[in-house]
């Protein structure tokens, strides 16, 4: 520990703090541009000048870093002298147009200079210019307002994990710029708008739409991914306008991806559904809600009657809050269909069986880049989780050895320890190879059902890793489960397999939660089973678009058409339009009280933060009125958290308890080589929820582009095909054509086509096998 | 392929010197070699050269921008590039340019129409002590500029 005096008040801190996070820790501040507590010290502002007894000339705080006894002074007349000197130099070139800069009111320069600054300028000559540039659909820019702080420079490389920001040319020509004509496409580049101390960088879709000052701010939880990611939804005559993030150091630290971030378009959206509908002779009609609800109610009396409950289906996403979700199951089990389905994507109906619990991350997510070792089981980690990608990213920076067994060598922007390519269907021998190298490395007994596995160099690879991170007494490892795992059609037995690993080696198993409130989904009891496997008189879809969310969209688009009654209750007008009968509008996450069960098994609640637009209504607050219709007991709540309370009796403790990752009476079946080609149809980023799909600057990302075919080169060359040839795709009778293009990362026999896209939905199981044929 | 195997070899020299982890200390290296082979710099040879060292492009791309003797447009056959900075300025290398701008018929930052030569303003190069200095395609060096010398060395290089 070191001793320092700062203006006068004495502290101690660690070795190697410098004077501004002492400063800070003491509540001092000390004027900062380039200085940002995530990202590298750049120290090129000099904006954080202060006094430090014995040195001749002011020091920058950022990068300064504390001595005993040093005696520090930030309001000096030395110190106030250079901070405004470096203040006077900062605004010579810059434009000084806050009156028509989107990041007036919340801009640093403009505060700093408030206090800092002079009221007029000694500079008399020309001022340079800066040509914008194009950083892509998200991020708007104003060159000549930058001061070369480098913060979105450093963010890019360290935080993002590949330098798509830079800075060209010296000195006055410096400028601020991505690659000749490339854009900025990383899944979390949002976050340099943040970060831009100055209005150089805004956002493009929020550009000119309103000012800091007009918008009031509230929290809320972002309903995409299971990370929970919280959030600060600003407001503006009572529609939302755009997004930021809320610092949460044990979640989102202070990141939000893009999709937390840009996806609140999708709110105000020209296909927002506003009106209850009801089709009657093929057109559909806009009614009230009595009438839509007790058309609903009858209709759905009348199949149980006519047909048997059973013939009633109720599915669900997992991206609904608990109270929708619980009111959903409770109403299903009250027309006696059993349990609501959020499990459209899942495929191993063994999966949901086996497991003793909700499946979870399995330890907080802060800890996962404290591990020593973590193995991703397929998953396409950084457009599933673009933040859990970024924390393991930071962690393998500091040591952490990550490993994979996927069926593409994705590109991660982190170094990696070993990895495993397998087809989807091959996945299963590939990971029992892996446990049974680990067993042998341990001298352990080797599970019965991968006694048979052969391991291959990269499965020892990979074992070797697990097993060298947690040979040390308390050195924790993990292996975690990514979508690909859970909707792979043996998903039961990889979780089996990961099981026996984490024994064997001591790691601990995770399943990275595919949406909001998966987990939650599961405490709640829903099923993840496919409820379309047999024939249905009537379904119930709950922010459910069959094509786009599930496992096999032609089945379900198919067991949809042919059911006698369909039901969407959605905030979107959307395909359902073809296939249902009535079109209930709910609201999305922005306009009604709710809560979701984050993937390290956290509650979240918040509140809407915009009325309910036109007609529509909060999901739990429909779900109460039609569980009330059908007469059916305990549909009587005030308010979401009456629901809550009725959901979750216990609280986070009850959740807690409800959480496991244990799998029990599956058997790892080991199946010789596959051959043929195989599917793998990854759900892409901007496609995953209903938002997202709707979000028009997320849909111009190259991540929103419509999916290619790809192939290995070894696969490509078997069949003949080359670079940018059309194909012919089949799945079963369903048939698309497609561009194909060369992958060197991925499997052989795999034809890599994204699922739950409008040219993809209609094709068959996401890993399904496939035909493929040059057109 | 966007370099031939001659100069890739030559970059593979460099690279050797580096930790295999720190390839990306090679890129000033590797961006000499690539200039001295396709004359200039584009953006294309930038990228292949950020993609053969497995860095970002826009990371080539600070380094080719940030020094003065890449060059990201076209050159003549010779470029020559003459001090102008102070120490040279007073021994007679602000005259040295406006003669060569007279003879060549161009300014700086101009090629001749014949695509023979290209005409630089360059920073001290370290060695003030023969003023007036001039350095022909980055790589020869040339003292005590005067007119005289001057309409030798063109005479050599044309
Ligand atoms: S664009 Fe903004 S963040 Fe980037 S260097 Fe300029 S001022 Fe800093
Ligand atoms: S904050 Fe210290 S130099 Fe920029
Ligand atoms: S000033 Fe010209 S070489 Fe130094």
């Amino acid at each position: 520990m070191l001793e320092i005096e700062i203006d006068g008040t004495k502290l101690t801190v660690p070795n190697g703090t410098t004077v501004i996070e002492a400063a800070r820790s003491i509540g001092t501040h000390i004027p900062h541009f380039c200085y940002h507590k995530k990202l590298s010290i750049a120290a090129n502002c000099r904006m954080c000048l202060v006094q430090v007894e014995k040195a001749p000339k002011p020091l920058p705080a950022c990068a300064t870093p504390v001595n005993d006894g040093m005696k520090v002074y930030t309001h000096s007349d030395m110190a106030v002298k250079a901070q405004q000197g470096v203040m006077e130099f900062l605004l010579i070139n810059h434009p000084l147009d806050c009156p028509i800069c989107d990041q007036g009111g919340e801009c640093q320069l403009q505060d700093i200079a408030v206090g800092y600054g002079g009221s007029s300028s000694r500079y008399e000559e020309e001022k340079r210019v800066v040509p914008n540039k194009d950083l892509g659909p998200l991020i708007s820019t104003d060159m000549t307002r930058c001061i070369h702080c480098t913060r979105c420079v450093r963010f890019t490389e360290e935080v993002a994990g590949m330098q798509e920001i830079g800075m060209a040319g010296r000195g006055e020509h410096s400028e601020i710029m991505s690659f000749i004509g490339m854009t900025v496409d990383s899944e979390i580049s949002g976050n340099v708008i943040d970060l831009c101390p100055v209005g150089a960088l805004t956002s493009k879709p929020f550009r000119y739409t309103a000012r800091t000052w007009e918008l009031s701010r509230r929290k809320s939880v972002s309903p995409h991914d299971g990370l929970g990611a919280n959030l600060v939804v600003q407001v503006k005559a009572d529609r939302v306008m755009r997004v930021l993030p809320l610092e949460n150091e044990a979640i989102n630290e202070c990141w939000i991806a893009d999709r937390d971030r840009f996806a609140y378009e999708a709110l105000n959206s020209e296909q927002r559904l506003t009106k209850p509908m009801v089709k009657q002779g093929g057109v559909w009609l806009e009614t009230d809600w009595q009438t839509a609800l007790e058309y609903v109610g009858n209709g759905l009396k009348s199949i149980s009657r006519d047909y048997g409950a059973d013939t009633v289906a109720v599915m669900a996403t997992p991206h609904s809050t608990v109270e929708e979700l619980f009111l959903l199951n409770k109403l299903s089990q009250a027309l006696g269909a059993g349990s609501a389905s959020v499990g459209g994507r899942y495929a191993d109906e063994r999966l949901a069986a086996a497991q003793q619990g909700a499946a979870w991350l399995g330890q907080p997510i802060a800890d996962v880049a404290q591990s020593k070792a973590v193995l991703v089981v397929g998953s396409t980690l950084r457009k599933e989780q673009p933040l859990l990608a970024q924390r393991l990213r930071q962690g393998a920076k500091r040591g952490l050895k990550l490993a994979i067994l996927n069926p593409a060598d994705d590109e991660l922007f982190s170094a990696i320890a070993a990895k495993l390519i397998s087809r989807p269907d091959q996945m299963v021998e590939a990971l029992a190879g892996v446990v049974k190298a680990a067993a042998e490395l341990k001298q352990a007994a080797v599970p019965a059902d991968v006694a048979a596995a052969e391991p291959c160099a990269a499965a020892r690879g990979i074992a070797k890793v697990l097993v060298d991170a947690t040979a040390a007494e308390g050195d924790r490892a993990s292996v975690l489960l990514g979508n690909l795992a859970a909707h792979n059609p043996r998903a039961a037995e990889l979780a089996v397999l990961a099981n026996q690993l984490a024994a064997i080696t001591g790691a601990t198993v995770g399943w990275l939660s595919e949406a909001a409130n998966t987990v939650g989904a599961q405490v709640l009891g829903l099923t993840s089973g496919n409820l379309l496997s047999k024939p249905r008189k009537a379904v119930l879809l709950f922010n459910n678009e069959v094509e786009f969310d599930s496992h096999d969209g032609q089945a379900a688009l198919a067991a949809v058409k042919q059911a006698e009654m369909v039901v969407a209750f959605s905030a979107f007008k959307h395909g359902a339009v073809d296939y249902a009968d009535v079109l209930l509008p709910i609201t999305p996450f922005s306009e009604t009280a709710g809560s979701f069960i984050n993937m390290e098994g956290k509650l979240q609640t918040f509140n809407g933060v915009v009325k309910p637009l036109g007609d529509s209504r909060p999901g739990w607050k429909v779900l109460r009125v039609l569980g009330n219709l059908l007469a059916s007991e305990g549909f009587d709540f005030d308010n979401a958290e009456a629901v809550r309370k009725a959901a979750l009796p216990q609280g986070e403790s009850g959740v807690a308890a409800k959480l496991s990752n244990t799998v029990n009476g599956v058997a790892v079946t080991l199946q010789a080589a596959a051959t043929g080609l195989v599917r793998m149809g990854e759900v892409p980023i901007y496609q995953a929820d209903a938002l997202v799909r709707r979000a028009p600057s997320l849909q111009k990302t190259r991540d929103a582009a419509a999916p290619l075919a790809g192939l290995s080169p070894a696969t490509a060359a078997q069949l003949g095909v080359a670079e940018g040839d059309t194909v012919k795709v089949q799945q079963g009778e369903a048939q698309g054509s497609y561009t194909a293009t060369i992958m060197a990362g991925l499997a052989d026999g795999v034809v890599r086509l994204a699922a739950a896209h409008p040219t993809t939905a209609q094709l068959g199981a996401m890993f399904g096998s496939i035909q493929l044929t040059r057109a | 392929m966007m370099l031939t195997p001659e100069s890739l070899a030559q970059i593979d020299r460099e690279v050797a010197k580096y930790p295999a982890d720190q390839k990306r200390s090679a890129v000033m290296s590797a961006l000499r070699i690539a200039q001295v082979e396709k004359g200039w710099l584009s953006s294309d040879t930038i990228k292949f050269v950020a993609e053969y060292l497995g860095i970002a492009p826009m990371a080539a791309h600070e380094v080719a921008t940030f020094y003065n003797m890449y060059d990201r447009a076209p050159v003549g056959k010779y470029k020559i590039t003459v001090c102008t900075n102070l120490p040279c300025a007073l021994s007679g290398g602000v005259d040295a340019g406006e003669y060569l701008q007279k003879k060549l018929g161009i300014h700086f930052n101009e090629t001749t129409a014949d695509g023979k030569f290209t005409l630089k303003e360059g920073e001290c190069m370290g060695a003030c002590g023969y003023a007036p200095v001039l350095l022909v395609n980055n790589h020869t060096m040339c003292n005590h500029m005067t007119p005289d010398a001057i309409d030798r060395k063109l005479a050599e290089l044309n």
